[in-house]
């Protein structure tokens, strides 16, 4: 599965929006309405199902599908 | 009101059980026998709030005593049609019971961060146990403004909640107060924690005659898990808009043993005060009282240290009342135990029937009252007086009366 695909299968599941409503562009706070607890939840999300660890400043910088996608891929 | 508990998932099944002596404890499914060296408790079975009450992304995000809150406060709203009273939010509060809270999700989440370590706790963790979520949740579904906190004193949480919503109402600082309890701890380190107390039966083998109280035969209380909301209302409000009143508070008594952390003062010098103040405040007789739902919980010395303590306070007149103790068919709803039992004495009212203590078949000695065994009685009730203790010595009484309108 691609990066971005899993992102947005992991996003959908937390969130219990369609994953076909999820594109790269989607921001978490604007689009999905997500409070900075379910931004930390996320987070964790990722790094348990990528195997990574996000440190908390670089968390800040992560608002879109896109932004952790390309994060994702530059830690791998 | 609201209730939901072993016996049903709402307030009319959970009724119709009691009264037809139906008990609510069953084997626990789906555990390692190993680590759960008691195996019966009164769960809810077949139960998932609805979608309106909790949004689906959620549900994972707080405990169960959380869930069963929002589901009996929805049933009790329904009925009581206080969304439609027209009150300012500001004077609609909620103070709920409950011993322990989100216990489990504590067990979970320190299993967590021990096999996985601190970054892996999630950020809900805290919000998912807190005691007072549950009225938190309560407040932000129904936009009640009011006053809003929990109130922990072990089993006697839910009737001092109780206690707490009828003294708001009476200073005239709330109008409607969503009160009673909600309790869902049937894990495997509260279980191990009971246990190690010797404090539960382990009648796994027939859980449905476990929770015996005042039997012979009985040898400690049997966990449930449930939840019982009241609406407590400004009597001349809720006349004013034409609600349907059930029953009225007019007695509430709360008193401390000051003798040992679990077990009941021998003589009652905590709770024999405790029914008797509640008597003073309600302005009645001891003998007006026509029935007890008693603390009762099955085990051996409690049961027979509240026969005393009613025998002291209610002289000849206790072996004319009826008493029972609806843990029988429940289990021991630990903090919303108050809440549950205060539903019984209220419906025990309206229906003019007390339901039966089951599993009653040969009184122990001492235990020489009338515990309505095994088979409701109808009866005219005026008076129900409603008795809850705690561990740490705490006792609390609540009286209520018949309405009978102006």
């Amino acid at each position: 599965m691609e990066i971005q695909e899993k992102v947005i299968k992991i996003v959908s599941e937390a969130t219990k929006v369609d994953a076909s409503n999820i594109k790269a562009e989607t921001n978490f706070i604007d689009d999905l309405n997500l409070d900075s607890l379910d931004m930390v939840e996320m987070m964790m999300k990722m790094e348990e199902e990528f195997g990574v660890e996000i440190p908390e400043d670089k968390t800040e910088d992560l608002k879109t599908i896109n932004d952790v996608t390309s994060f994702l891929k530059s830690a791998n | 009101m609201g209730a939901m508990c072993g016996l049903g998932n709402n307030l009319n099944d959970v009724w119709n059980n009691a009264i037809n002596g139906v008990s609510g404890i069953s084997k626990i499914e789906n555990i390692d026998p190993n680590m759960w060296p008691v195996q019966i408790a009164g769960v809810v079975k077949n139960f998932e709030i609805s979608d309106d009450l909790l949004d689906p992304k959620e549900k994972s995000r707080f405990d169960t005593f959380i869930h069963y809150a929002l589901h009996c406060t929805d049933e009790a709203l329904k009925q009581s049609g206080l969304l439609e009273a027209g009150y300012d939010p500001y004077m609609i509060g909620s103070i709920l019971g409950t011993g322990l809270g989100g216990f489990p999700f504590i067990e979970q989440a320190h299993k967590i961060y021990l096999d996985k370590g601190p970054r892996r706790v999630s950020p809900f963790f805290v919000p998912s146990f807190i005691p007072n979520m549950a009225t938190g949740k309560i407040s932000m579904k129904w936009n009640f403004r009011g006053i809003n906190h929990a109130v922990s004193s072990a089993c006697a949480s839910a009737a001092h909640a109780i206690g707490a919503a009828a003294s708001e109402i009476m200073l005239g600082r709330q109008d409607a107060v969503i009160t009673g309890g909600s309790e869902a701890v049937v894990s495997g380190l509260t279980i191990a924690g009971f246990n190690a107390m010797k404090a539960l039966s382990k009648n796994n083998d027939s859980p449905e005659t476990a929770s015996r109280p005042f039997d012979k035969d009985r040898n400690g209380f049997v966990m449930g898990e449930g939840c019982g909301i009241l609406i407590l209302e400004n009597l001349e409000k809720a006349k004013a808009r034409g609600a349907t009143i059930l029953a009225e508070v007019v007695g509430f008594g709360s008193t401390a043993d000051a003798y040992h952390i679990t077990s009941p003062h021998p003589e009652g010098e905590g709770t024999i005060p405790c029914m008797l103040h509640a008597i003073k405040q309600a302005g009645i007789k001891p003998s007006d009282i026509d029935y007890i739902n008693a603390h009762g919980t099955s085990t051996p010395t409690g049961d027979i240290a509240e026969t005393n303590a009613i025998k002291a306070a209610f002289k000849e007149h206790a072996y004319k009342l009826s008493i029972s103790s609806t843990k029988s068919m429940t289990g021991h709803l630990l903090g919303a135990a108050g809440g549950i039992e205060s539903v019984f004495c209220i419906k025990a009212i309206t229906e003019g029937i007390i339901p039966p203590t089951i599993n009653l078949d040969e009184p122990s000695e001492g235990c020489d009252l009338d515990y309505t065994p095994n088979k409701a009685v109808k009866k005219e009730i005026n008076y129900v007086l409603n008795n809850s203790f705690g561990f740490g010595g705490t006792n609390s009484t609540t009286i209520f009366k018949k309405y009978k309108g102006d």
